[in-house]
């Protein structure tokens, strides 16, 4: 189910491991309540080290995708398509990210960047008082 | 003494007839890492190992193991009893066949561990009856890792383990690391010039150029925290410097600038600010850009 992280991507293993993790319940391949592969196992089918699959794990526990019971492995949360919430702002602030890398890029510097954004959100606000 | 680190090495330096082959080299191996020891070859990688296991002595400085000097002579009987060495050479028996060595080796260590043994003759595919002789370079390197990873060692070090072999059998020992390490309590140290063993397996690494340790760490903690990062101009680049925290190497091409930061990419961008950039661009670094950025060219 998790593919082979690429360790020359210069993106942290653990991190891609929680992208796909998380990827996977999105996607329906986990749901909530199942089951997720032991430390060991997947260590060895990734031939990656267990201690980078086990920092994964904790991470993911630390923001609520899964729980780590005790002796028992590591399962989906409940409640982890109720992250929806948590999603919408990642997305969200992935796209501000984006938009900030290509003002800088056209040369905007971040205090007009900073006040295009208060402009641009004064106005929406504006807009939907109706003025 | 620490428990926490299996391995401490603290200005270390190892002269050989006028020749300096370690000039201050400080590492510290966590228990139960995989720690890369990552090296050009002539870096000081062998001669650090060497000086671990007792086989060579320190001019200056300490080298630890296990908390207990590696260089007393008692200690290092110790040390050599609870640690699995595979050489480069991978020192074996020639007129032995694969079964001799292995029961040959088996008789000096009383934690022997026979259910590794089975486990790893059928998975590594080892001939009992060949002689050691005639095997190829990829069993011999099988049946010398089988023979450290049996004796029940709380650390194994390894030279260089995987060189000369073809990327099957590469991914076949990494495998078996992966998996012995898991399964058992112990630290791996090995020593390397492949990056991309290291960037794979390894949770701690250390860059080691002329002697010294350049960049050591979580191998996760360096890819999250070190940043290229290109700026371009209107004209030529400046002649710049740069005061922030993190700020490495500074590249000037044309219109282009280019830093390397191990940390801290904010903090440059925005001194960069001042010198009015048309844009910047800021990029993950991988292990090989960190590893040609940090050691020395060719001499």
């Amino acid at each position: 189910m998790l593919l082979r992280p690429n360790p020359s991507s210069g993106v942290p293993i653990y991190l891609q491991l929680m992208e796909q993790v998380k990827h996977s319940i999105e996607t329906g391949a986990l749901r909530p309540g199942e089951q997720l592969p032991g430390i060991r196992p997947l260590a060895e089918e990734l031939v990656i080290n267990p201690n980078t699959v086990a920092k994964a794990y904790r991470e993911l526990e630390h923001e609520g995708v899964i729980e780590l019971r005790h002796g028992a492995g590591a399962f989906v949360s409940a409640n982890a398509r109720a992250k929806k919430a948590t999603d919408k702002l990642r997305a969200g602030q992935a796209l501000v990210t984006a938009s900030v890398d290509r003002l800088r890029a056209r040369g905007v510097t971040d205090e007009e960047i900073r006040r295009l954004f208060e402009a641009a959100l004064a106005l929406t606000k504006t807009g939907v008082h109706g003025e | 003494m620490s428990d926490r680190f299996v391995i401490e090495t603290s200005d270390l330096r190892k002269q050989y007839d006028g020749v300096e082959a370690l000039r201050g080299l400080t590492v510290q191996v966590p228990a139960g890492s995989i720690y890369g020891f990552l090296g050009r070859n002539g870096a000081g990688k062998t001669t650090t190992i060497k000086v671990l296991l007792g086989m060579a002595h320190p001019t200056s400085g300490s080298a630890r193991v296990f908390g207990t000097p590696a260089d007393v002579p008692a200690a290092s009987v110790d040390i050599r009893r609870r640690v699995g060495f595979v050489s480069d050479e991978k020192d074996l028996f020639d007129y032995m066949t694969v079964d001799e060595m292995i029961r040959f080796t088996a008789a000096f260590f009383p934690r022997w561990r026979a259910d590794l043994e089975q486990r790893y003759r059928q998975s590594f595919e080892l001939p009992a009856d060949r002689k050691v002789k005639v095997l190829s370079r990829g069993t011999r390197t099988k049946l010398a890792l089988l023979l450290a990873l049996c004796r029940g060692a709380e650390l194994l070090i390894l030279d260089e383990p995987t060189s000369g072999l073809d990327p099957a059998m590469t991914e076949e020992v990494l495998q078996a690391l992966v998996a012995h390490v898991a399964s058992e309590e112990m630290t791996v140290f090995f020593s390397s010039h492949q990056i991309s063993e290291v960037d794979q397996i390894a949770d701690q690494v250390a860059i080691i150029d002329r002697g010294r340790a350049v960049v050591t760490g979580a191998l996760d903690d360096l890819r999250e925290s070190y940043r290229r990062i290109r700026f371009v101009f209107e004209h030529d680049a400046p002649e710049a410097t740069f005061r922030a925290a993190g700020a490495g190497r500074v590249r000037r091409k044309g219109r282009v600038l280019t830093v390397l930061a191990s940390h801290g990419a904010d903090g440059i961008v925005e001194e960069a600010g001042a010198l009015n950039p048309v844009s910047v661009e800021i990029a993950p670094v991988t292990l090989k850009e960190i590893f040609l950025e940090t050691v020395t060219g060719e001499d």
